[in-house]
């Protein structure tokens, strides 16, 4: 008997129109950085260079947002609900047109799999701009007053775990609720961004509407201080989130913030044994683990630990790592040298401390950045590694006695993002979400997403929410 | 028969057994499976599972219509499906309705196809609506033709009512006929079980009874083998083999037709149950049609061409 081994099934790179050099994306068009300086965007399955990437500096800052500042006042604050939404309806037909090339620059640009990023990544975010295009002259019917405004300019920073769909989370709902935007994307991945700009110009978006400015944290930091913003949203670490908080707090300026997370995967004894077994292992490998709400703790009620276990173990052993662009790979690149390491430290962290650390079986290539689908048994709450968002494919598994147990040890943590609870039994889920203290709940499935259902932490995992109606709130003046 | 340990096979300690089994989700089943459905199987390994699906195959005539010439033809076609081309493999067996199998075994051992089994459908298939008496002598009937394997349906009136006991002396029952004469495929006819629950404890109580082969439909209800049912099924047998270290085999029915179809059948084994189970031993694929789609595919992959269906021969 021969071996069923699938033949690489690599997805074409030919579509992807990558540039050698991207300039800054400013009023409508690309220009080159004030301080001529550049950085390089690298494909982390195997360290090419990709592109040569400008580094933004206050000068640019300034330009971008001043550009977003006329755009606003003599242009799209003009338009009404109605005129901004044919916008972003064409937004949204041009992401589906050109979703394969969106799909193979983000796999090659941020490291994880064609099968994401052509089945999950880019149809989610051309579905945010359709949902937000539909909200975009129903705003006076949304509960926000008669006369709902926008804050006029935005400031927005995303990170690399979902380039383009976190684009599409902050600036549809901006442009939706008639604000201009300056959005930096992560230093890392900076590709699907900039092609999202061209997008925009595809679409006749008016000059200065949408300005992408790239660069690192500098950048970042600088364009939060700008003095003539009038919003600030962030999605990245707690760590961050806390920086730009407190650079806020002088101003006022109103901020929402999307950070990190450690979600409890709660698996009680009456589970559907081999869906939650799927699906502990969608939370925690999905994106290699790069997911703020990603399911990093197991709560296993100790019962059925063992059987478990086994299970979850040999599931692990057929998943798929390798080429991002190959059709059949499940986990794909750690994203960044900088991810790699410290995903290493707080593994090595969590071997010191004595938890029993657990492999799959898989060929590490020799070149990128990798890291094996791994868990932790014997984790304790004491454990640096069932506190500390690792943000890669490692698992910590914890045990409970009972279902107060089991809330107990799943709140018992500085963030609170989502949780999950998978039981046959339907009343134990509506108690288990009633006493979860997590933005997101999920009941016998896990890693959901879509435009309609707001997104957002407790604790130190954020504030306020993004999506659905509750998210328009965040670029309006005065709504909540 | 170790498996029989699980139970004493009293309808309580049969009841108690099924009730020990997990849930199933049916929106996470149904999600895996779809996300199977996307792996992308090409050139080399694409060529390997046309060949492996051929050999898989229960090719399959069960119609009124059906006659002499008509199975002598299917024979034929089952020991050689392209006439020009020997390196193609024989399928896994014929199957036929019980009236059939003496001139089906007849025309096989006459071309030089001893190896290739008759499957007989039994027990008053499809609706399995007789008496036990009639059953068992269906049964009997077909082995004494020359079946070596039996495709006998479940009773699903008495499933669905709870009385599991029936269900389960009935399989062991025609087991006992079958003993080592010939091999038992279950059909569960999943589409009237219709839950994912259903069909796990369906599949166990098969198992336990002592199936060879647990198998979806008759194909002559909808839907019949769709890729959720055989997940379950698949997981069925490789958590039965994990209480009692036998494997029992698994075969598709009904709405199979393309070689993309075969294909992910195959992922789902592979994936599911394991490499173990990727041989005709263990597992087969109840269809007609799909032979001629396997060809073609077949012929595509060699001549970087699709030829018509002229190039194929038709039953």
């Amino acid at each position: 008997m021969s071996d069923f081994e699938y033949a690489p099934a690599p997805e074409s790179k030919a579509i992807a129109n990558i540039s050698k050099d991207y300039g800054l994306f400013i009023n409508g068009k690309f220009i080159a950085s004030h301080n001529k300086k550049r950085f390089e965007t690298i494909n982390p399955a195997n360290e090419e260079v990709l592109a040569k990437i400008s580094l933004a500096d206050e000068v640019d800052i300034d330009k971008a947002v001043k550009a977003a500042r006329s755009a606003y006042v003599k242009v799209w604050s003009k338009l009404s609900g109605k005129e901004r939404a044919k916008y972003l309806f064409r937004i949204a037909r041009l992401l589906q047109e050109r979703s394969r090339e969106f799909a193979v620059v983000e796999s090659l640009d941020n490291g994880k799999p064609i099968r994401e990023t052509r089945d999950i990544d880019i149809p989610l975010s051309a579905a945010h701009f359709f949902y937000h295009a539909g909200w975009a002259d129903k705003l006076e019917f949304a509960g926000f007053g008669d006369k709902p405004k926008a804050h006029g300019v935005v400031a927005q920073i995303i990170p690399w775990n979902f380039p383009l769909l976190m684009l599409a989370w902050k600036i549809a709902p901006a442009l939706a609720t008639g604000n201009t935007v300056v959005l930096k994307p992560a230093e890392t991945t900076p590709l699907t961004a900039l092609l999202f700009a061209e997008v925009c110009q595809q679409a006749d978006l008016p000059p200065g509407v949408v300005n992408i400015i790239t660069g690192d944290g500098s950048t970042g930091a600088a364009l939060v201080k700008h003095p003539d913003i009038d919003k600030v949203a962030f999605t990245g670490s707690t760590e961050v989130g806390k920086l730009i908080a407190r650079s806020l707090a002088v101003s006022n300026t109103p901020v929402t913030l999307e950070l990190g997370g450690k979600g409890a995967n709660i698996v009680f004894e009456d589970a559907p044994i081999d869906q939650a077994v799927e699906g502990i292992i969608n939370g925690i490998f999905f994106n290699q683990g790069h997911v703020c709400c990603a399911g990093s703790r197991l709560l296993l009620q100790e019962n059925i630990h063992d059987e478990f276990l086994n299970k979850l173990q040999k599931r692990m052993s057929k998943i798929r790592l390798g080429d991002p662009l190959d059709k059949n790979t499940d986990i794909g690149a750690i994203n960044s040298a900088a991810q790699l390491a410290k995903i290493h430290e707080l593994s090595s962290s969590g071997q010191a401390e004595g938890a029993d650390i657990w492999s799959a079986p898989c060929q590490i290539p020799n070149k990128g950045f990798w890291f094996a689908p791994t868990i932790f048994k014997g984790v304790t709450q004491a454990h640096r590694i069932a506190r500390e968002e690792i943000f890669g494919p490692v698992l910590s598994v914890l045990t409970f006695r009972t279902p107060q147990e089991a809330i107990e040890k799943a709140n018992n943590t500085p963030f609170g993002l989502s949780a999950g609870v998978w039981t046959d039994k339907g009343s134990r889920i509506l108690w288990a979400g009633n006493h979860l203290k997590a933005g997101v709940i999920w009941a016998n499935t896990f890693n959901k997403f879509d435009p309609a259902s707001p997104f957002g932490g407790y604790k130190e995992s954020g504030w306020g929410r993004e999506g659905g109606r509750h998210g328009l709130g965040a670029y309006l003046k005065g709504a909540k | 028969m170790s498996a029989l340990n699980l139970i004493d096979g009293s309808e309580t300690s049969l009841r108690r057994f099924l009730q020990t089994l997990p849930g199933v989700d049916q929106i996470g089943a149904q999600e895996r499976a779809a996300m199977l459905g996307t792996r992308s199987i090409k050139t080399t390994s694409k060529k390997w599972a046309i060949d492996m699906a051929i050999s898989m195959i229960d090719l399959t005539t069960l119609e009124g219509a059906d006659t002499a010439g008509k199975v002598r033809s299917l024979c034929s076609k089952a020991l050689r499906p392209d006439p020009q081309d020997a390196s193609i493999p024989h399928v896994g067996a014929v199957c036929v309705y019980n009236d059939m199998v003496g001139i089906a075994r007849k025309h096989l051992d006459s071309i030089g196809g001893q190896s290739i089994p008759v499957a007989a459908v039994a027990t008053a298939f499809p609706s399995g609506r007789a008496s036990r008496k009639v059953k068992l002598q269906d049964t009997k009937d077909a082995i004494s033709l020359g079946a070596t394997e039996i495709d006998m349906v479940i009773d699903r009136g008495a499933f669905l009512s709870g009385q599991l006991g029936e269900v389960f002396d009935e399989i062991r029952a025609i087991k006992e006929i079958c003993s080592d004469k010939a091999h038992l495929k279950v059909i569960l006819e999943t589409g009237e079980l219709v839950t994912l629950d259903n069909v796990r404890k369906a599949s166990y109580l098969a198992m336990l009874a002592g199936a060879d082969f647990i198998k979806t439909s008759t194909g002559k209800v909808t839907p019949a083998a769709t890729a959720p049912v055989v997940l379950v099924m698949l997981e069925a047998v490789r958590d039965f083999f994990e209480l009692s270290q036998i494997r029992i085999g698994v075969k598709p029915a009904g709405g199979i037709r393309t070689t993309k179809d075969a294909i992910k059948q195959l992922v789902l084994v592979k994936e599911i149950a394991g490499a173990e189970w990727l041989n005709p031993e263990l597992f087969r694929i109840g269809a007609s049609a799909l032979l001629n789609d396997l060809l073609m595919q077949r012929m595509k992959l060699s001549t970087g061409r699709y030829s018509s269906a002229n190039y194929v021969t038709v039953d």
